[in-house]
């Protein structure tokens, strides 16, 4: 019987678990260590940051789920990884560290055979002063990183329109709080169910709201933006993104590196070089993304983080990390099978990989600021690494073979992103877009990158109800309930 | 009328050099019998899209 460890049980982590599980019945176990108690649709949080849907229509616990599942759960947080072992085990293991079983502090060695690291990242809101401490978030700012955050700011926007009701008038600040940020979508679906509600409420005249971010033009969403055919033409994704922020009323202030967060303001510098500073009542400001810090060992105990992980704290896997100019980047540069370059029974799945260079084109602001969104690897192509990396694990460890046998690269799939932007059965928004690949190819798809026909956008209320319906079906597939493995990743 | 979905933009603002919908637009953006005809279609795109993704 050999043993797979899955660090993490985020979308990726816990996609890899479930199939883990399935495949691999009694003949093998299954470890996952995560330092939560709960699994959350994170995609969802934004509807419980303004109040339309509860923390527990977004989360469940994982205890029963995984104990169906027969795998064996520590919730726990990795620490470190030893793959060659150390002087006392002959075996690799991790060291976590124990946040609950009521084990809460204490560490533990567990041996693996393979190992999947599907951490996520670390919130580092401490990357920003003001922004908060740590993966703490500060005290002038909220959050929809985190259920708990979305609830939060939930109780922080309803005191807003109260205030508005009373004729007072409020300057919302939604975007990224710095300027090497991922995740913009989270952001725009925000401000834009923010301004749904404001209408709802009557208030929406007395908001000012304005939109921050690190992108270089509205719509490049981390991905060097896309190209969508509309109206027989194809359009960037600038003009598509202007329009609705345009007809929202909304303001934007784009290639900006928040530097400062303090009460009711917000220092920046953008790419032209200038500096400003923007005040607010009310204001999430997505925080960068970085690995979760766990440290490698050798066999000796010497200190190998720089051969397993990246200087960012993500995992090495089978992408082409030499530094090249951008005109340079080939699709061929991500990788397929993810697996560890020298420890071959080590994968990465999700946000935890470290990816080879950024999608979007690298900017730096004129004082040598970097100011370049991140790629984003959230969503649909987390699942899909989670699943793919674990089937080419389930393969090698019933010996069927020695190399991984399964891809999902990122310059080879596609991704599809509803973005809400209001909720409401007959009156709700979203807008859909597919987009293939992902990282855009210019060998294969000259001109644009991409396919023009698999590269798709619209906004309506047809995309509100697929957002909706993907809501259900993932919570149904993650609580592993029947037919789950049918529901796509 | 068509001015008055454009009322809100100002000159020479970024916001006045993007394209902003009519009436027209936003009435079949929430007119039910047409989407239910495009949840149709987004359903398919993306199921094309996902079976194209897997490898």
């Amino acid at each position: 019987m050999a043993r797979l460890v899955i660090l993490g049980a985020g979308v990726a982590g816990h996609t890899a678990a479930s199939f883990a599980a399935k495949w691999l019945g009694k003949k093998h176990e299954v470890v996952v260590v995560t330092p939560n108690s709960k699994w959350n649709w994170i995609p969802s949080n934004i509807w419980v940051g303004v109040g339309e849907m509860n923390k527990k229509d977004v989360t469940f616990d994982l205890a029963p789920i995984y104990k169906k599942a027969k795998v064996d759960y520590r919730q726990a947080k990795a620490v470190s990884i030893n793959p060659e072992g150390s002087e006392s085990k002959s075996k690799a293991f991790v060291t976590v560290e124990y946040t609950g079983q009521g084990k809460e502090g204490t560490s533990e060695e567990i041996e693996y055979d393979y190992l999947i690291n599907a951490t996520g990242p670390k919130l580092n809101f401490g990357a920003t002063p003001g922004l908060g401490e740590g993966t703490t978030m500060g005290e002038h700012t909220v959050s929809v990183c985190t259920a708990d955050h979305a609830v939060h700011a939930a109780h922080v926007l309803d005191e807003k329109i109260a205030k508005m009701k009373n004729g007072e008038e409020q300057t919302f600040l939604i975007g990224t709080g710095h300027g090497m940020c991922t995740c913009q979508g989270a952001a725009f679906e925000y401000i834009f169910n923010i301004e749904h509600k404001l209408r709802n409420e009557g208030v929406r005249d007395k908001a000012k709201m304005i939109w921050i971010s690190n992108e270089s033009f509205l719509g490049d969403f981390g991905m060097g933006g896309m190209h969508i055919k509309m109206g027989g033409y194809v359009a960037s994704s600038k003009i598509f993104a202007e329009s609705i922020y345009a007809e929202r009323g909304l303001e934007w202030i784009i290639g900006a590196h928040v530097n400062k967060v303090e009460a009711g303001k917000v220092t920046y510098e953008t790419l032209d070089g200038e500096t400003g500073e923007q005040e607010f009542d009310f204001a999430m400001l997505i925080p960068p993304f970085a690995g979760v810090g766990m440290k490698a060992y050798g066999k000796d105990g010497s200190d190998i983080t720089d051969v397993v992980f990246a200087a960012n704290g993500m995992m090495k896997v089978d992408a082409d990390y030499t530094p090249k100019d951008y005109r340079d980047w080939r699709a061929s540069d991500w990788p397929r099978t993810l697996q560890n370059p020298t420890y071959k029974n080590i994968f990465a799945a999700g946000i935890a990989f470290a990816p080879p260079h950024p999608i979007s084109k690298p900017m730096k602001s004129k004082n040598g600021t970097p100011i370049t969104p991140t790629p984003p690897r959230t969503g649909m192509p987390s699942a899909m690494m989670g699943k793919a990396v674990t089937q080419s694990i389930v393969d090698m460890m019933n010996g069927k073979t020695s190399e991984p046998t399964h891809t999902a690269c990122m310059s080879e799939m596609g991704a599809a992103c509803v973005a809400s932007a209001g909720k409401g059965l007959f009156s709700g928004t979203a807008a859909a877009m597919t987009v293939f690949p992902v990282v855009p190819d210019f060998e294969k798809y000259p001109g644009t990158g991409r396919d023009i026909n698999g590269t798709t956008g619209e906004i309506g209320l047809a995309a509100h109800w697929v957002k909706h319906l993907l809501h259900h079906a993932f919570l149904w597939k993650a609580k592993l309930k029947p037919g789950w493995a049918l529901i796509p990743e | 009328m068509a001015r008055e979905h454009v009322k809100h933009i100002e000159s020479y603002t970024p916001q006045a050099g993007t394209m902003i919908p009519l009436g027209t637009q936003k009435f079949m953006r929430t007119c039910v019998l047409w989407q239910l005809i495009r949840f149709v279609a987004i359903n398919i795109k993306m199921t094309i899209l996902i079976v194209k993704s897997h490898h």
